[in-house]
């Protein structure tokens, strides 16, 4: 059975979903408060979960990344160690250079909460490996700082790389201007693939009642 | 001594809060404005009188916190 490390922060709010959605998926789970300087010694996955870090307080996950908790993060990813980050996650593993690139302000400003249809970009890595290249997927976001940048060079390494997971699309699979994010990027991993962040919410598509279940074969990709 | 530290997105780094404020100058029938951008000022009190070390010491503040050099400059200003 894996064991799954869910971090909370001042200002989180997904980590209790994030709890059920892996503890419905047959892991153990520890919540882990940022205060703490060491990981569960066998957590297999380490979750960054949604939420308002520090009230995104001068940029969202800046305050965050030093947080004490995140050297036991860095430290777990740099030695290989799987690591997702989902909406202010993504953005505190940005911000802690885990993941390259930024996000921004939505380019229409707004907070977007809604389901959103997403293409797979790329499933070579463990993230995505259930899913099919090119499928697409329903899954909600919400956030207002989602406008991912990163520039010429290093969007190139990307790409060349298969480092990108995911991007907003139509029905079709078209890419779609959702907020700005350059070529629609939803997701990226690092370039030694074990470190994961997107902004959409898989933890909030598990059932079909909450109208997908595409999160399923997304998180059930990480806890093979 | 205070260190003011303005930080804006880069020159080429679209910026939308700078261009909602733009097209809102632009709808109130405000002319003159070719562009506008959107950015921060923080404003820290020193203990330090000495300029060339609180310059090291904000610069080293700017580059790991207050600014995300990925995305963002700033500046630092001394009085």
């Amino acid at each position: 059975m894996k064991h799954v490390a869910i971090l909370q922060f001042p200002g989180t709010n997904c980590d209790l979903d994030t709890q059920y959605a892996f503890e419905k998926l047959g892991c153990t789970t520890t919540v882990v408060w940022h205060k703490e300087r060491q990981l569960p010694l066998n957590a297999d996955l380490v979750v960054v979960p949604g939420g308002f870090s520090y009230g995104d307080y001068l940029r969202s996950g800046a305050i965050a990344q030093f947080s004490p908790i995140m050297n036991a993060v860095i430290a777990f990813a740099n030695s290989g160690g799987k690591v997702l980050g989902i909406c202010n996650g993504f953005q505190i593993l940005t911000e802690v250079g885990l993941l390259p690139g930024a996000l921004k302000r939505n380019i229409g400003l707004h907070f977007i909460s809604k389901f959103q249809t997403l293409k797979v970009v790329n499933n070579s890595n463990d993230f995505l490996q259930k899913c099919d290249k090119e499928r697409v997927l329903n899954i909600p976001i919400a956030h207002a700082d989602g406008n991912y940048y990163i520039d010429e060079e290093k969007f190139k390494v990307l790409e060349e790389n298969e480092q990108i997971l995911l991007r907003y699309s139509d029905e079709h699979g078209e890419p779609m201007v959702v907020n700005g994010s350059v070529t629609s990027i939803a997701g990226v991993c690092n370039q030694n693939k074990n470190v994961f962040g997107l902004m959409p919410h898989p933890e909030r598509a598990l059932e079909d009642i909450l109208g997908s279940t595409d999160g399923i074969k997304m998180l059930e990709g990480l806890i093979a | 001594m205070k260190a003011i530290v303005n930080i804006f997105l880069k020159e080429g780094v679209l910026d939308p809060q700078g261009k909602a404020i733009h097209h809102a100058l632009d709808a109130m029938n405000f002319e003159g404005v070719e562009d506008v951008r959107m950015g921060k000022q923080l404003v820290l009190k020193l203990t330090s009188d000495n300029k060339e070390d609180a310059l090291k010491e904000v610069t080293q503040m700017a580059e790991e916190i207050l600014a995300n050099t990925v995305i963002e400059d700033y500046t630092i200003e001394l009085v």
